[in-house]
């Protein structure tokens, strides 16, 4: 298993770059890889962030849907944060895996 | 590899039937490749159309008759005639709605505005409107422009493009 460091501690990743361990993530990692991906995290990023983990936390599928349905943002505002694969680089972001949907 | 050094950058889907199972794989991956940052285009023709018309979109049916592959539930064969006593269709399509929804799949009109909200584009062809005597206002709000298909070609050029039909 790959291992990255972020914010100066190593965490594991898969050959993709998604944590493998969502307990070892924390805010400072999340600006880190935020940057890497080109964005400059604001507070409405954190509220989808911590939305993603939640629902990832219970065990339920990630859908851009749910993500226009959170009440946090719509559709178009999460393209416009997370700027052309928004459920890639959210979930990266996120520190959970790789959301495997299809919608 | 060369799936690595040149990804896919556009995608230009054709539907060109109206049955739910038609319509939706069009849609998905319409925004599937939306969800991938991939640039989308979708051209609706013929029965195509009936997904991107207001009065039809939200009310697609599903073929019941001579569709080896429809089953009851629990997995035996769905048999032909009984597709043929009226309302069986509407019933199994109204099943088959909901057991999307389950799975958070929209229904087409708000699965459209998810790909317009990702920045895909949605078309409709010209000739099949003429054909079924539609105007652009019979047409759902979103749908960018009527196109020949000549026109639909030219915005299907550059590198690393696939052309689909579902």
């Amino acid at each position: 298993m790959a291992q990255k460091i972020f914010a100066g501690v190593t965490v594991d990743v898969n050959e993709e770059g998604y944590f493998t361990n969502p307990a070892q993530w924390n805010k400072e990692m999340a600006i880190e890889i935020a940057k890497e991906e080109g964005i400059q995290p604001t507070d409405k990023h954190f509220a989808v962030l911590d939305f993603l983990r939640e629902r990832f936390a219970k065990g339920e599928t990630l859908t851009i849907r749910s993500v226009g349905n959170s009440g946090i943002i719509d559709i178009k505002g999460f393209y416009g944060l997370f700027p052309g694969a928004p459920m890639k680089k959210a979930a990266k972001i996120a520190g959970i895996p790789k959301p495997a949907s299809c919608v | 590899m060369a799936n690595e050094e040149f990804p896919l950058k556009k995608v230009c889907i054709i539907c060109a039937k109206g049955s739910i199972e038609d319509v939706y794989a069009a849609l998905v991956m319409g925004n599937g490749a939306v969800m991938e940052g991939i640039e989308t285009k979708l051209f609706f023709t013929f029965f195509g159309l009936d997904a991107i018309t207001k009065k039809t979109m939200n009310c697609l049916h599903t073929g019941v008759t001579g569709n080896p592959a429809m089953r009851m539930p629990g997995g035996l064969p769905f048999p032909t005639l009984l597709g043929v006593i009226p309302g069986v269709e509407a019933g199994v399509s109204a099943m088959m709605r909901s057991q999307m929804e389950k799975l958070d799949i929209p229904p087409v009109k708000e699965f459209l505005e998810m790909i317009e909200a990702g920045g895909g584009e949605v078309y409709a062809c010209k000739l099949a409107m003429d054909m079924f005597k539609l105007k652009k206002e019979d047409l759902w709000e979103g749908v960018k422009e009527v196109l020949t298909v000549g026109q639909f070609y030219e915005k299907c050029g550059g590198l690393q493009t696939q052309i689909i039909f579902t």
